[in-house]
């Protein structure tokens, strides 16, 4: 009996501690959970996508890693820094933007990146920089703002959204408008304007299909009818949609899906990620997946919802719904839902850049999280 | 702009805020309750299309030949069989520079360079890891100089293929045939789902002939590809594969044919290169003993990189080694149907055994001066039918012949298979052709060549004319003369082996007709005539004479009236090519008989002389004398 007594408080120091160290690091422990199962998931089914390649997984381990202490680094600047250097960072990726239309490398037909000792692509800089802008240029306005600040706030939007989207990259460019149109949404813009807005949707969308590239047309086709050409535009989504199917309930077991592991399904560890866990790990697999994401989310915007000012508020709401957009896109392209855009699902996808951002944007959640609970303290 | 100093009103914009957030939250599960039903939809709901889609993705067929049945002689020598060849491959993927490679090949003249450019064009089509022929059949020196430098050639390998090979080359080339590519031809006639595109089919002979059943079933095995193609072997313990099809090819029947190869390696060799044709028949069952055309060809040439050059040398040969006279050559049978024409004479009491005609060595038509020659200017003298035979005197059977008529001569050669197909196992066999009124009517367009005249008669009594026969057909017809009127259907299969269980079905021999001559005397007037010709006083009295047994003969030297079916040749060649044939048809034992034999040499001149000693060999041979 003394013993186990003993035993139960040596067994609770070290979680008092661990929370402390949280807090001292500015981190949110669930968040962090969430997100850290996430990324061992992903590396579990990475390592079967890439046909078991130690290397592709050592790759993939070191940019969690780099993307880790990016969360960690932002974590501990303030809201209020953050804040300030919104405008400046907005401009900045613009100016790297326009100069990756006209010197910048070209990587898979599209250019995107800019080589600056390490290859980069501004782009993913305005995934943040455009939501931040936003978020700053509201937050002393008065909410719901008033149809002058809506039209501002569109132009802030678009510039960036038509340069990525002239890369062109419509998948980034999709997440960068999105981040900001959710912000106005979030400010509390009134039912009426979101209602001309989707009227506007029509000649946008139609705009939009002029300023599309043939292949992204194609996509559109694709997806209305894969049929058409299953060997090529068509390809990718067939194959996507039999390596899930006949994943079944419970899937064909790791590194057993023969879609995946006999290739015929496309960009496995990058795009179509989702498929080779639905082929492997059936439905089971993928809902729980799902519900890691809805998990992610939701601890997101409790802490948005929490947030102790307009700016932060409004930033991690972007943050945390753009992420949700992120999940959504991926998965209902995958499933044949929408066309193909290629946006990676967040956290799982092999791909540097983008898990960088990613882990900046919960960087700044857990520094606006940091900053509610030193305030209410 | 003087800056605004907005009243904000924190509480308000706080609900505000959490209103649209719950909003989003609201929308957001909406969404993913769609992506949901669809990963229902999918999975469950759909689950065994695409799970069907899936297995169809990766489980591949591969075709596994059927090897072809082998050919034996009735002794069981192989005549045809399926011998291992190497072809040089490379496997592009595992080489490590392909430009490289090609260059020491050449060097060690293991490549053509006249196909360097062919092989470059389909290694850059060819999928990486598929092997690519860069030469077939290579010889001993060339698979020695490989095997030796072979470290120098990582992707490049030696790989055996079954390919055919005639043992006895041009000794049994024209009963045997050969394999050749597919063309289009074959096509049509093929059950194409049984063939790869790059295997070979028989050509001609029985490889032709019996290519169904020589060819066998082709078999499948299913093998777990990726989206290229490509085979992948499973580990067997983590992936449990035993729902892949394998279905072994069923190997071709193997063929035993009624030659006797030392009889027809005989024949060959007593033609000796020389046009002609020797037809080896066993009386008692049609079966062929041999089958010879003279001169032959190496059918395994077929089988190398047979260069156009080669092909159209033996094309353009003027004996014509690729065509199969046996079958194919027509030749007036001249005195051979004597024989014949006398039993039918008996038989039709247009004379009997002892009646006499004097031969002056001429004859003509009533109320005609137009003289038709004996062979013996000299004339035979007082004749009866029995030294008419034996002496062949021209004569008295242009006398008999006129008795008889061209329409009952036409009856009676019918019945010894004369003018009509036997239907042995040889594809092109042409039927020849004994004239008849109805025959010249049907024949000629203008009227007034549509009557049969009384001197088409004449000569067609001494087997000339428009007569034609086969080397097979007179044959045939001397073994229904040698058993006294029993006649089989020829055939050159003796029997089919199951290669599985090496079970044995033997081809039962198939009776025809049998001739009607109502007294047994007749024949063995007829017969003793025929012994008489090579045992007696006869025009091959020679040839026989001192023979341990006894055999009977007919000789018939036939002039070569008109040039030959299809030639056109030197005008150097001509006289050789006018000279007469010579024919000879024999069959031993006198009474029971086992071998009848025909010999034909083109342009030989006398038939007792040149073709009745090879008959006579080839009984000797056969009968083990």
């Amino acid at each position: 009996m003394f013993n186990d007594t003993s035993n139960i408080w040596h067994s609770r120091y070290p979680i008092k501690s661990s929370a402390f160290a949280l807090q001292l690091l500015k981190l949110d422990g669930p968040l962090l959970l969430l997100i850290s199962i996430a990324c061992l998931l992903g590396v579990f089914v990475l390592f079967s996508a890439s046909n078991e390649s130690t290397e592709i997984l050592m790759r993939q381990l070191i940019r969690i890693g780099v993307a880790f202490a990016a969360l960690l680094v932002t974590a501990q600047i303030p809201t209020d820094l953050i804040r300030r250097i919104s405008p400046w960072g907005y401009f900045f990726g613009l100016v790297l933007l326009s100069f990756v239309l006209f010197l910048g490398d070209i990587g898979q037909g599209a250019q995107r990146w800019l080589d600056i000792g390490i290859r980069f692509q501004p782009s993913e800089i305005m995934k943040l920089a455009v939501p931040m802008m936003v978020a700053w240029y509201l937050h002393e306005r008065k909410l719901p703002p008033s149809g002058k600040h809506i039209l501002n706030i569109f132009i802030l939007i678009l510039i960036p959204s038509i340069l990525i989207a002239k890369q062109p990259d419509l998948g980034t460019s999709i997440l960068v408008f999105t981040s900001g149109i959710l912000i106005i949404f979030l400010a509390g813009i009134p039912f009426r304007y979101i209602s001309v807005l989707s009227l506007l949707a029509i000649p946008g969308s139609l705009l939009l299909w002029e300023f599309m590239e043939d292949y992204q047309r194609q996509r559109v086709i694709t997806l209305l009818n894969p049929d058409i050409d299953p060997l090529g535009a068509g390809y990718n989504i067939i194959q996507s949609k039999i390596a899930i199917g006949s994943g079944g309930l419970f899937g064909k077991g790791w590194t057993n899906g023969s879609q995946v592991q006999l290739e015929f399904l496309p960009e496995k560890s990058t795009d179509f990620i989702f498929a080779v866990i639905g082929e492997e790990f059936g439905l089971l697999g993928l809902l729980c997946i799902l519900i890691i994401y809805i998990l992610i989310i939701a601890r997101s915007l409790y802490i948005a919802s929490q947030a102790p000012d307009l700016y932060s508020k409004l930033l991690a709401g972007s943050i945390s719904l753009t992420f949700f957009v992120y999940v959504f896109v991926n998965a209902a392209m995958v499933i044949g839902l929408i066309p193909i855009v290629g946006i990676p699902l967040p956290l799982i996808s092999y791909g540097g850049t983008s898990m960088v951002t990613l882990m900046i944007g919960f960087g700044i959640l857990m520094s606006i999280n940091a900053n509610q609970k030193l305030l209410s303290t | 702009m003087s800056k605004n100093i907005h009243i904000k009103d924190h509480g308000k914009e706080k609900t505000l805020f959490l209103n649209r957030i719950f909003i989003s939250s609201l929308v957001g599960l909406f969404l993913f309750i769609i992506i949901v039903i669809r990963l229902i939809q999918l999975q469950v709901f759909e689950y065994d299309t695409f799970s069907q889609k899936a297995q169809g993705n990766r489980i591949n067929l591969r075709a596994t030949l059927s090897p072809r049945g082998t050919i034996f002689d009735r002794n069981g020598n192989t005549l045809a069989e399926n011998i291992t060849a190497f072809e040089l491959i490379i496997t592009p993927e595992q080489v490590i520079d392909t430009e490289e490679t090609m260059n020491n090949l050449l060097d060690l003249k293991l490549i053509n360079p006249m196909q360097i450019d062919a092989i470059r064009k389909k290694i850059q089509k060819t999928q990486k890891f598929r092997s690519i022929t860069l030469r077939s059949n290579l010889n001993d020196q060339e698979i020695a100089r490989f095997a030796a430098n072979r470290a120098n050639f990582p992707g490049i390998d030696l790989q055996p293929k079954l390919i055919r090979h005639y043992p006895h080359k041009n000794y049994t080339s024209h009963v045997v045939g050969y394999v050749g590519s597919i063309n289009k031809k074959d096509q049509t006639r093929l059950n194409q789902s049984f063939y790869n595109p790059n295997e070979k089919t028989g050509k001609t002979g029985t490889e032709y002939f019996k290519e169904t059943i020589l060819h066998g079933e082709p078999g499948y095995y299913q093998f777990i590809a990726n989206a290229r193609g490509r085979e992948i072997s499973l580990n067997e313990n983590r992936k449990n594969n035993t729902f892949l099809e394998n279905k072994p090819a069923l190997p071709g029947v193997n063929i035993f044919l009624t030659i006797d190869l030392n009889l027809q390696i005989l024949a060959t060799d007593l033609l000796d290169e020389r046009r002609g044709s020797v037809v080896a028949i066993d009386p008692n069952n049609g079966q062929v003993l041999a089958l010879v055309s003279s001169p032959s060809f190496d059918p395994n040439i077929f089988n190398e990189n047979l260069t156009t050059s080669k092909y159209n040398e033996l094309q353009r040969n003027t004996d014509q080694p690729l065509f199969n006279r046996a079958v194919l050559g027509t030749y007036s049978p001249g005195s051979i149907i004597k024989p014949i024409l006398g039993l039918a004479a008996l038989q039709l009491g247009v004379t009997n055994l002892t009646q006499r005609h004097i031969c002056k060595g001429h004859y003509s038509l009533p109320g005609n001066t137009h003289r038709y020659r004996d062979w013996l200017s000299s004339g035979h003298g007082s004749v009866n039918l029995h030294k008419a035979i034996s002496q062949s005197c021209d004569v008295f059977f242009y006398e008999v012949g006129g008795r008889i008529g061209i329409d009952r001569m036409h009856d009676y050669l019918d019945q010894f298979g004369l003018g009509q197909k036997t239907n042995i196992e040889l594809a092109g066999e042409r039927t020849g052709l004994i004239p008849s009124t109805k025959w010249k009517k049907a024949m000629f367009s203008k009227k007034e060549d549509k009557n049969w005249f009384p001197g088409e008669t004449v000569i067609a009594s001494i087997g000339q004319g428009y007569m034609l026969a086969t080397p097979l057909q007179l044959a045939n017809a001397t073994a229904a003369l040698a058993t006294r009127g029993n006649r089989f259907k020829p055939t050159l299969i003796s029997a089919i082996e199951n290669p599985i269980n090496n079970e044995k079905i033997f081809n039962e021999s198939q009776e025809l007709t049998q001739i009607k001559i109502d007294s047994q005397s007749y024949w063995e007037e007829v017969i003793s005539a025929m012994h008489n010709v090579m045992q007696g006083s006869g025009t091959a009295k020679n040839v026989g004479l001192g023979a341990p047994y006894k055999m009977a003969g007919k000789s018939g030297t036939v002039q070569v009236i008109s040039v030959g079916q299809e030639e056109e040749y030197d005008r150097e060649l001509i006289d050789e090519r006018f000279q007469d044939h010579a024919l000879f048809v024999a069959f031993a034992p006198l009474n029971n008989p086992e071998i009848a034999v025909a010999v034909i040499i083109e342009n030989g001149n006398s038939g007792s002389r040149v073709a009745a000693p090879i008959a006579k060999s080839i009984m000797d041979e056969y009968l083990g004398y």
